[in-house]
């Protein structure tokens, strides 16, 4: 409360308010001086005219007209008001002054000689005045009175606010309120109510100011507690004139709309899920582990609408309104498989009855509508499969842009990290013990992490010796990686020959999903334990092991795509034998049929839909892959986490007892929580389901499932079995660089799926486009049936394989274009530009710092000095903290209002100098202006009445 | 910074902003009443003088977990001492309100940290705040590492402690300060 002592000098608001102003910037000070000049100017005015016969009075309306578009006009129009003062009373303004700003008493004198004249016999001095005009008002019936009784109430209740009480101040500005409303509505001209608007804003920006005054509580409230009574006041009033109600529903609405806007914020920060538990897990185990849960629950929330899209558009309608099962071939288990179908081991492969189900491509009809709603299908499946594509594409890059704009993190980081941490970790919310005891510890946290990436930066190093160790870390890890790529390739090659041969064992059948697994389980943690060799940070170590189990990851998902490509490739050339045969017997059935019955009218042949010669529908096969990859991957990261942690934590902890060595500190000890890992788990699970869905449309619902459970599965075990990294460190705030990496996958997964779609030509007898030749001919189809024929047209010349690849290959400039606009629509550029700015400064001053301080003492001061420019000044002046206080709002509005440095320098200076400062300005204005007046704040606050 | 607890400060300050000034003052004496019913008065229209000591303040419930507690209501009290008047009470809460520009904050929050009351941080006063924003886990060493960065990184003047403007600056630059 530094002020107080300053303010309880100064016996005088206007002196105090004034004070302030001189050492607040231009844009303040003008705005607050504009104030005190409407309320001083009033007060003069009133008073002027108390003296006055009335016959000056239609003088002062005109006066009152002028002045209310001035004020209106702002700031920098205080000179020539001063100016006008000076010129329109002489003699008087000078007293005026005096008796307004000099100090209380004078004031009150002033205004008791008004009363006098007003013959209106009130007693206190504060209300008096107010009173005072009142009465004059009533007698002279002007407007300008009220604008007066304005003025002078405010500038009164400043002067004597602390003698009075506050609910009768209350009272009084009500009363008051009431009886000037009766006169406003019948005579408030327009520029009168601008000012009055202007004075109500005014009072508004003091409401908003004030609150940034380091002053004395008592002070502050009664000045808070006074102008809102004023904004109440005349917001009222001026809701009360005709046509002005739109002004106060307007306030009203307004603060309503504020409030509003609160509460569903806080709604929705309510509506959050698993909000609580991963701040549980953060508050225990650290940023990093929680970015893993953040990106989870994001990655949930994505396959959630894809599966709100998936299900309500092509999964619901075919369920509800296609054909029933058994009803036509396709929907219909084949005779031979009959007889497994409902074996478990047959359903766990996703064969028998799983196989003829809604969950995958082949189940569906391709009728053109079904259902009485003529609900088109075909159409919704080729759109639903696109538009997941589009969606998350969306999706990604515009979190990726909102990141990058919330994501100061990363630029900032290293500035004040420590200063930071320690001045604003605590949250001053928490209310709860407990919550507030995961405070502590992920304080802790932090604070350790900071260390570590402090002493990470202090080490002294051999840098040989490093470079050695990580290029054999990366040829390790390169060998392995090809190795395992190789690996792959011969399962690949191996099971295609096991597909000729009957006689498989299990292993056999699912070795390729096997060794996939088991690569995916094997190979991270030996990356990680190569990488021990390259001693990187930590935060730079998990983005390495990220990209070396994304490319094993990355190999291993391609060698399984091309597997899969020579399955098509050889299913559909089965295909078409089969179609022949299949046409050739129908054809040989109708020639049959109707030489025997005579009959040429083509009735299906009565076969049971289950007999019936089908072809082997390659893209219900590749669904059936996906999903099997997806429910073993499931259940291998389950298992993993069941035996991996769980068994290894509850043997750790009960084998201890009983032991030879300390298990818990020694050699198995408890798991860390792989955050690597599980991130590009996630990942590739993703880009598997984005490559599946399109045949396997039931896969969307299984992995919202899979996301669902593990989010609580993962959370219960990394908070029961596993313990804090040993090196605790910060995941950068934004997770742009685990965004980056899906959206990756999302183009990887993206090929396969749209060369399909382009170019493979679909099964004959199943899925929704059987029977055309490409799948993309369902839109032709639609646009030739169900729009006018030129869009046809249109369509045929704009769907022209020469234009196509154009526009596929443009699809990454498109999205670069999306990105910048989405970063620009959030003006992110901007603080790009500053940050970075600022950064390179702050690098400059560090680095010439660093080299510069054994030299000398000096040259830190000197280097250090540039970015803070505006510091060295306030700091003079700052021998209290409330001093300080003042320069640093001055600095910052400083910035606000011009760039310039310069501007700064007049308005640095002490009080004294400032005040003249503005007076020179006007020309005849500066000799009354500070000239009387004792001091140049009350010069300017009171001195510019012009009458 | 993480957990947005909405306690009910929030909406009494809010209601202090939408100027619903009686509503809020006297929800606000409710609260200062009923710490120390035999002290306050429920009559306040003529300005009573009195005072509650830090002992009771420190004990509701919006400040009963924090660190800074003490420091909270000292710093706020006239006499340095923790004895809140009513009207100091209500500076406090206001203050500490989510609706309060970041200057006040800055303000307050440099004299909260302020330990030893001589308007810079110095290095003990960052030990203290140290050792009681983490109960004072971390090892005598870490404490001493953490404070030498903190004052390097955010003393501009290099006096080797903090002064309102190196605060200022520090502060106003930070995302999650008092958010």
């Amino acid at each position: 409360m530094p002020r107080k002592n300053d303010a309880a000098k100064m016996d005088e608001v206007g002196i105090e308010i004034d004070g302030e102003v001189s050492d607040s910037d231009d844009g303040v000070a003008q705005r607050r001086n504009n104030r005190r000049q409407a309320a001083g100017r009033g007060g003069a005015k009133g008073r002027g005219r108390g003296k006055k016969p009335a016959s000056d009075e239609e003088e002062e309306d005109d006066e009152e007209e002028d002045e209310a578009p001035r004020g209106r006009r702002g700031a920098n129009k205080k000179k020539p008001a001063k100016k006008r003062g000076d010129d329109d009373s002489e003699d008087e303004a000078p007293k005026r002054k005096r008796g307004g700003a000099a100090n209380k008493k004078k004031g009150g004198k002033a205004q008791d000689s008004d009363e006098e004249d007003s013959d209106a016999p009130k007693g206190q001095k504060g209300r008096g005045g107010k009173g005072g005009k009142k009465g004059g008002k009533e007698e002279e019936e002007t407007k300008g009175k009220k604008g007066d009784a304005k003025g002078k109430d405010k500038g009164k209740d400043k002067d004597d606010d602390k003698d009075k009480k506050k609910k009768k101040k209350k009272d009084d500005s009500s009363s008051d309120s009431s009886s000037n409303s009766d006169e406003e509505e019948e005579s408030m001209s327009e520029g009168e109510m601008a000012r009055l608007m202007e004075e109500v804003e005014e009072k508004k920006k003091l409401i908003a100011n004030i609150r940034n005054k380091p002053w004395r509580m008592k002070r502050r409230l009664t000045h808070l507690k006074e102008a809102q009574a004023f904004v109440d006041k005349f917001e009222g009033a001026l809701g009360k004139g005709k046509g002005r109600k739109w002004y106060a529903y307007k306030v009203m609405m307004t603060k309503k709309w504020i409030k509003f806007q609160r509460d569903f914020e806080n709604f929705r920060t309510a509506c959050i899920p698993w909000e609580r538990k991963i701040k549980e897990v953060e508050s225990h185990f650290g940023s990093s582990v929680a970015s893993y849960f953040i990106f989870l629950r994001w990655m949930y929330g994505m396959n959630l609408v894809l599966f709100g899209f998936t299900f309500g558009l092509v999964v619901i309608p075919e369920v509800l309104m296609g054909l029933p099962y058994g009803s036509i071939p396709r929907k219909t288990v084949p005779r031979e498989e009959q007889d497994t179908a409902q074996d478990y081991s047959v359903l766990m492969d996703f064969n028998g009855y799983c196989k003829y189900s809604v969950l995958f491509y082949g189940f569906y009809n391709n009728e053109r509508t079904i259902g009485l709603l003529k609900f088109r299908l075909p159409l919704s499946y080729l759109m639903v499969g696109i538009g997941t594509f589009g969606y998350s594409l969306m999706l990604v890059i515009r979190t990726m842009a909102k990141n990058a704009d919330v994501g100061g993190g990363d630029g900032e980081e290293g500035e004040f990290t420590f200063a930071w941490k320690m001045f604003t970790s605590w949250d001053y919310l928490i209310g709860n013990a407990e919550t507030a005891d995961n405070k502590y510890a992920s304080i802790t946290t932090s604070f350790k992490e900071s260390i570590v990436d402090e002493q990470e930066n202090q080490k002294d190093e051999n840098i040989h010796l490093r470079r050695f160790l990580r290029v054999l870390a990366n040829f390790l890890i390169t060998c392995s990686l090809g190795g395992s790529g190789y690996l792959i390739y011969f399962v690949v090659k191996r099971s295609q020959e096991f597909a000729t041969r009957d006689d498989l064992s299990w292993y056999e059948k699912n070795e390729l999903e096997i060794i996939m697994s088991l690569l995916g389980l094997v190979c991270p943690p030996l990356f990680e334990t190569i990488a021990e060799l390259e001693d990187y940070h930590p935060r730079i170590g998990l983005k390495w092991q990220l990209g070396r189990i994304f490319a094993l990851f990355l190999g291993n998902l391609y060698t399984f795509l091309f597997a899969l490509f020579d399955e098509v490739n050889t299913k559909l050339e089965e295909e078409q034998a089969i179609k022949n045969a299949s046409i050739y017997a129908m054809k040989e059935y109708y020639a049959n049929y109707s030489r025997l019955v005579n009959d040429s009218e083509a009735t299906p042949p009565p076969m049971n839909p289950a007999d019936v010669i089908r072809g082997p529908c390659w893209e219900t096969a590749v669904g059936i892959e996906f999903v099997k990859l997806t429910v073993s991957d499931i259940q291998v990261s389950y298992l993993t986490i069941l035996i991996g942690d769980f068994a290894r934590a509850v043997i750790v902890r009960f084998l201890n007892y009983c032991w030879c060595w300390d298990l818990e500190a020694g050699f198995p000890s408890y798991g860390e929580f792989d955050i690597s890992g599980n991130v590009l788990g996630l990942v590739f699970n993703q880009g598997m389901i984005w490559m599946g869905a399109f045949y396997a449309p039931g896969l969307v619902g299984i992995n919202v499932l899979r996301l669902l459970s593990s989010m609580y599965y993962q959370c219960w075990a990394v908070m029961a079995t596993n313990v804090p990294h040993e090196r605790v460190f910060k995941a950068s705030k934004s997770n742009n660089f685990y965004m980056g990496l899906l959206l990756l996958v999302l183009f990887l997964s993206l090929l396969p799926v749209v060369y399909t779609i382009m170019t493979l030509p679909p099964s004959f007898d199943c899925g929704p486009f059987s029977g055309k030749s490409k799948m993309f001919d369902v839109v032709m189809e639609t646009i030739d049936l169900d729009l006018p024929a030129f869009m046809g047209t249109l369509f045929s010349y704009a769907a022209n394989p020469g234009l196509i690849i154009p526009a596929v290959l443009q699809i990454p400039f498109i999205l670069l274009i999306f990105y910048i606009h989405f970063i620009n629509s959030d003006d992110v550029f901007l603080t790009i530009q500053a940050r970075d700015e600022e950064k390179n400064r702050r690098n400059n001053t560090d680095s010439t710092n660093q080299v510069m301080k054994d030299l000398e003492d000096l040259l830190p001061n000197r280097s250090l000095a540039p970015p803070p420019e505006p510091e060295p000044e306030p700091k003079p002046t700052k021998t209290k903290p409330g001093a300080a206080g003042k320069g640093v709002n001055l600095q910052k509005d400083v910035a606000l209002a011009s760039p310039n440095p310069n501007a700064r320098g007049p308005v640095s200076r002490a009080p004294g100098p400032r005040g003249p400062g503005p007076g020179p300005g006007p020309g005849p204005g500066p000799g009354p202006g500070p000239g009387p007046g004792p001091g140049p704040g009350r010069g300017r606050g009171r001195g510019p009445p012009p009458r | 910074m993480g957990n947005k607890q909405t306690i009910f400060t929030d909406e009494q300050l809010d209601a202090y902003q939408v100027r619903l000034v009686c509503v809020f003052y006297s929800r606000l004496h409710g609260r200062y009443h009923e710490l120390a019913p035999h002290l306050v008065p429920m009559d306040y229209t003529n300005e009573p003088d009195c005072k509650l000591p830090l002992a009771l303040i420190v004990n509701m419930p919006e400040l009963k977990e924090n660190p800074f507690r003490n420091r909270i209501v000292e710093s706020f009290s006239e006499d340095g001492m923790g004895n809140l008047s009513f009207n100091e009470f209500v500076d406090m809460f206001s203050v500490l309100s989510e609706m309060a520009p970041r200057e006040l904050k800055a303000i307050y929050a440099f004299k909260i940290y302020d330990f030893n009351v001589d308007n810079y941080l110095c290095k003990e006063d960052l030990e203290k705040t140290l050792n009681k924003l983490t109960k004072e886990e971390l090892t005598p060493e870490e404490v001493q590492l953490v404070c030498e960065k903190a004052i390097e990184e955010a003393d501009l003047d290099g006096d080797n402690k903090l002064s309102f403007a190196d605060f200022e600056n520090m502060i106003t630059r930070a995302p999650d300060f008092l958010r």
